[in-house]
C-alpha cells in the first residue's frame, strides 16, 4: 500500500511548500552564503575597509591550538548533553506512561522547562551553583568541598551540561511519551504472559519500537547542543574559565569572536566550519544509524 | 477662494507650520540599565524640558558589548544613532573608524557650542584624546577602582586603619583570618582592569609599548614584566591561606564582600551605591594598595590610577541640525549641576573640575566619607605615559585572554610567569591582526 497524496493541480503543491522554502532561503541559505563570502574577507567593524584575503581566515583558524581545543570540548559537551537529556527523558517517559492518576499534572510539570528561554535556564542553575550566593554551592561548602566553577574548568563544564540537558529533557520527554503510547499494548501484554520481565520487555520490544523516535531525537539533540546552547554558556560561564576556555564551545566562540571581538572574517570562517561539521554529522547519522531504525 | 484651492493649499500651510515648530530628534543609544538607566532617562527628560529645538531620545540597547555591536551594525545599514555610548576598551576600535565617527572637538567647534577642553579632568579626558590632545569623545560615566573594607571586621580584628601598601594588606588579612573574623582577606572585581591595568598605572610601569598604545598601532603588551609577575604570583600564593579569593570575571565577587566572607574588596568606585544598598555593616573606602619596592611615582609612592567606564561617541551620517542638537546636549551634560548630580548619585567620577568643586561645596564628600577617594586617586599626580590610559585594538578580546590566563594561574595550572607570558603572546597576535586590518 502506498501512502501518497495526489494533487490534481501541478502548481498547488509548489504553492504549499513555497512559504517553507522562502523562509529557508531567507533565514538560512542567504545568511549562509553571506557567511561563506565574508569568511574570505578581512574587514574593520564598521565596514569601511574590506580586503579579500582568500583562505587567510581559515589558515589562521586551523593554526590556532585553541580552536582544536574548542572542537574537542564541543564534542564532549554535545555527546554528554545528548545522552543525559535523552536518557533521563526516556526514563521519565516510561515512568509517566504507567501513571494513571494525575497523569496530566505530572506531564505538564515535566514539559514546563521547555517553555523557558535558554538564558533563564542558565540563570536558574547559576542561582543554585554560584559560588558566592548559590544554595547548592553553600551546601557543598558545608560538606567541605571547595566548589568554584569560576576557577575549576570541570565544574564549569558539568554545570553547563546539566543546565543544557535539563532544558532539553522536556522536549525529548514529549516525543518519547508519544512514542510509547503508540506502541500497541497487546504486544507488551503478550510478552508479559510469556513471562518476559519488565526489563526484558523494555529492551526487546519497547526500545526497538521506539527507534524512529530515538533516531529523530538524536539528530535534533545534537543540533541543539551544537547551536542552541549558546545562551546558557553566555549566562553561566561566558566560555571560561581558564585558558583555553573550558566551556568555549564552537558556537560560543563564533559569537564571542564575531560580536564581542568584532572579527567578522574570522568568525564567519568559524561558522562555515561549524556548518560543515554539523552537515557531516547529520549525513553520518542518516547513512549509518538510520539503517538500524525500524519504522 | 474656491473650496478646491483652499483644500490644495491646506497641506502646504500645515507643513509650513509644522516645520516652524518641528523639533529635531537626536538619538542616543546607551548601555545603562536599572537605576542608572532611569537616571539617564531623567537626564534626557530634563534636557528636553530645558529647550525647544531638539528632542533627545535615549534608547537602552543592552550591555556595553551589545550597545556597541548594535551601533556598528546600524552604521553598516545606514541607520545609526547620532550618539552612542561606548566602553573604554572599545576606544581604539572607534578611533580607528575614521569616516564613521565625528570627533567631539570638531563637533563642538563646527556646531557652535561652548567648549573648553581645559574644563575637563585631565585624567578622564586623557584616555579619549588623540596624540595632539584633541577630545574625540565626550566622557560620560568614568570610574576608577578603589579598596573597600569592612570596618566591623577591621575593628573586631584590631586592624587600626586601611592598608595602603600590599605588605600592609597582607598583614591585615593575616590578622583578620588568624583571629577568625573572616575566612578571606580580599577579593577583586574586573581582575584585568584592577590587578593588571590599574596595577601598572598605579606603579607607573607600562602596560604596553608606545605609551600603552597611544603612539601607534605597532604597540606590544608588557604585562609580563618582573613586577607584574611578582604581583600576580603573590595573589596566586595567597589563595592557599585565604588572603586572596577569586570570585569571577566581572563583579560576581561582590557577594563575597557583602556576606562578610572577605574583609576587603577592590572594585570600581561606581560600586559604592550597590554596597550601601546591600550591606548592614560600616565600610570604608581607601586607595588601591601599592608595592613600595615597585612603585615609581614622583615621590617613590603610587602614581595615579586610570579610569574605566564609557564615553559618548558621535557617529557620521546625520543632518547638520542633528549635530547642533548633539552639541547642545553635550554642553548641557557637562554643566556642573548635571555632572555633580550624576557623580553623587552613581559614584562615577565628575568629568569637570567645576562639578567636583560643586560637589565639595554641597558638602557631599563630608557627609559620605570615602566618596572622594576615586577623584583623589586619579588626580594624585599628573598622568605619565604609563598612567594616561591605554589604547589597544581588539582590547575586548585581549581582556578575555587576560581573564583566561589569570584563571589558569588561580587554578594552579600555570605559574604567573607562564600565564602572563601566554597572555602577552596571544594578545600581541591580536594587536598585529588589528594593525593589519587598520593600516
Amino acid at each position: 500500500m502506498q501512502k501518497r497524496v495526489t494533487f490534481n493541480s501541478r502548481t498547488l503543491p509548489y504553492l504549499l511548500v513555497a512559504p517553507q522554502i522562502l523562509i529557508t532561503l531567507l533565514f538560512f541559505i542567504w545568511p549562509a552564503i553571506q557567511a561563506v563570502g565574508q569568511s574570505f574577507q578581512r574587514e574593520d567593524p564598521f565596514g569601511l575597509r574590506t580586503a579579500f584575503v582568500w583562505f587567510d581566515n581559515y589558515i589562521r583558524l586551523f593554526g590556532d591550538p585553541f580552536y582544536y581545543h574548542s572542537i574537542q570540548i564541543t564534542l564532549v559537551f554535545s555527546l554528554l548533553v545528548t545522552l543525559l537529556s535523552m536518557g533521563v527523558a526516556l526514563f521519565l517517559a516510561t515512568m509517566a506512561d504507567r501513571v494513571i492518576r494525575g497523569a496530566t499534572g505530572y506531564k505538564t510539570l515535566l514539559i514546563a522547562p521547555y517553555a523557558i528561554a535558554p538564558v533563564i535556564a542558565g540563570v536558574l542553575w547559576l542561582f543554585m551553583f554560584q559560588p558566592t550566593i548559590g544554595i547548592v554551592a553553600y551546601m557543598l561548602d558545608q560538606l567541605g568541598y571547595d566548589w568554584n566553577y569560576h576557577v575549576h574548568g570541570n565544574e564549569a563544564m558539568m554545570l553547563v551540561i546539566l543546565a543544557a540537558a535539563w532544558k532539553q529533557i522536556s522536549y525529548n520527554f514529549l516525543f518519547f511519551l508519544a512514542g510509547l503510547q503508540a506502541i500497541p499494548k497487546s504486544l507488551i501484554e503478550a510478552a508479559a504472559i510469556d513471562g518476559a520481565s519488565p526489563t526484558r520487555r523494555f529492551w526487546t520490544i519497547i526500545f526497538p519500537l521506539l527507534s524512529p523516535t530515538t533516531f529523530f531525537l538524536l539528530v535534533v539533540n545534537i543540533v541543539y547542543a551544537f547551536f542552541d546552547t549558546f545562551g546558557i554558556i553566555d549566562a553561566v560561564t561566558s566560555g571560561g574559565p581558564g585558558s583555553p576556555g573550558a566551556t568555549n564551545i564552537l558556537v560560543y566562540k563564533v559569537y564571542s569572536d564575531g560580536f564581542v571581538g568584532l572579527d567578522l572574517g574570522g568568525s564567519s570562517a568559524q561558522s562555515v566550519v561549524l556548518m560543515i561539521i554539523v552537515i557531516a554529522l547529520t549525513v553520518v547519522q542518516f547513512r549509518y544509524i538510520e539503517r538500524r531504525v525500524h519504522y | 477662494m474656491t473650496l478646491r484651492t483652499a483644500l490644495a493649499a491646506a497641506p502646504a500651510i500645515v507643513l509650513a507650520a509644522g516645520a516652524a515648530h518641528a523639533q529635531v530628534e537626536v538619538q542616543w543609544w546607551h548601555a545603562m540599565g536599572g537605576a542608572l538607566g532611569e537616571k539617564v532617562d531623567e537626564i534626557a527628560a530634563n534636557f528636553n524640558a530645558s529647550q525647544d529645538d531638539y528632542v533627545l531620545t535615549a534608547v537602552y540597547k543592552g550591555n556595553y558589548t551589545e550597545t556597541m555591536t548594535a551601533a556598528i551594525a546600524a552604521f553598516r545599514a545606514g541607520e545609526q544613532p547620532a550618539i552612542v555610548q561606548v566602553f573604554e576598551v572599545g576606544t581604539a576600535t572607534m578611533m580607528a573608524a575614521e569616516g564613521a565617527i565625528y570627533p567631539v572637538y570638531e563637533l563642538m567647534a563646527e556646531h557652535g557650542a561652548d567648549f573648553d577642553p581645559a574644563d575637563y579632568l585631565a585624567a578622564v579626558t586623557g584616555y579619549y584624546t588623540d596624540p595632539d590632545g584633541n577630545m574625540l569623545s565626550m566622557p560620560f560615566n568614568s570610574s576608577t577602582p578603589v579598596l573597600y573594607y569592612n570596618q566591623a571586621i577591621f575593628e573586631a580584628a584590631g586592624v587600626e586603619e586601611a592598608p595602603t601598601t600590599w605588605p600592609e594588606l597582607e598583614a591585615a588579612a593575616r590578622q583578620i583570618i588568624d583571629g577568625g573574623h573572616a575566612s578571606c582577606g580580599f577579593t577583586t572585581g574586573w581582575q584585568s582592569w584592577v590587578q593588571i591595568e590599574n596595577f601598572s598605572a598605579w606603579h607607573n610601569i607600562p602596560i604596553g609599548t608606545l605609551s600603552n598604545g597611544f603612539e601607534g598601532l605597532g604597540t606590544e603588551l608588557a604585562i609580563n614584566s618582573a613586577a607584574h609577575v611578582a604581583h600576580i604570583q603573590a595573589l596566586a600564593d595567597w589563595q592557599a591561606d585565604g588572603i586572596f579569593k577569586y570570585g569571577g570575571r566581572r563583579s560576581d565577587s561582590a557577594g563575597l564582600f557583602y556576606s562578610g566572607e572577605c574583609a576587603m574588596y577592590m572594585n570600581s568606585s561606581a560600586a559604592y551605591a550597590g554596597i550601601v544598598d546591600s550591606v548592614d555593616f560600616d565600610f570604608g573606602v581607601g586607595m588601591l594598595p601599592y608595592w613600595p619596592d615597585v612603585a615609581q611615582g614622583p615621590d617613590g609612592g603610587p602614581q595615579n590610577s586610570i579610569i574605566g567606564g564609557a564615553t559618548l561617541w558621535v557617529l557620521q551620517g546625520q543632518d547638520s541640525e542633528v549635530y547642533d542638537g548633539a552639541a547642545a546636549f553635550f554642553s548641557y551634560l557637562s554643566s556642573p549641576e548635571v555632572q555633580a548630580e550624576w557623580h553623587q548619585f552613581t559614584g562615577y567620577l565628575p568629568i569637570t573640575t567645576a562639578a567636583a568643586e560643586l560637589t565639595e561645596e554641597q558638602g557631599f564628600y563630608a557627609e559620605n566619607p570615602g566618596t572622594d577617594t576615586s577623584i583623589r586617586q586619579i588626580n594624585l599626580h599628573a598622568p605619565t605615559p604609563n598612567s594616561k590610559g591605554l589604547r589597544f585594538g581588539s582590547f575586548v578580546q585581549i581582556r578575555d585572554i587576560i581573564n583566561e590566563e589569570l584563571e589558569a594561574i588561580w587554578a594552579g595550572d600555570k605559574t604567573a610567569q607562564e600565564g602572563l607570558d601566554a597572555a602577552v603572546e596571544r594578545g600581541n597576535d591580536l594587536l598585529r591582526q588589528f594593525e593589519g586590518d587598520n593600516s
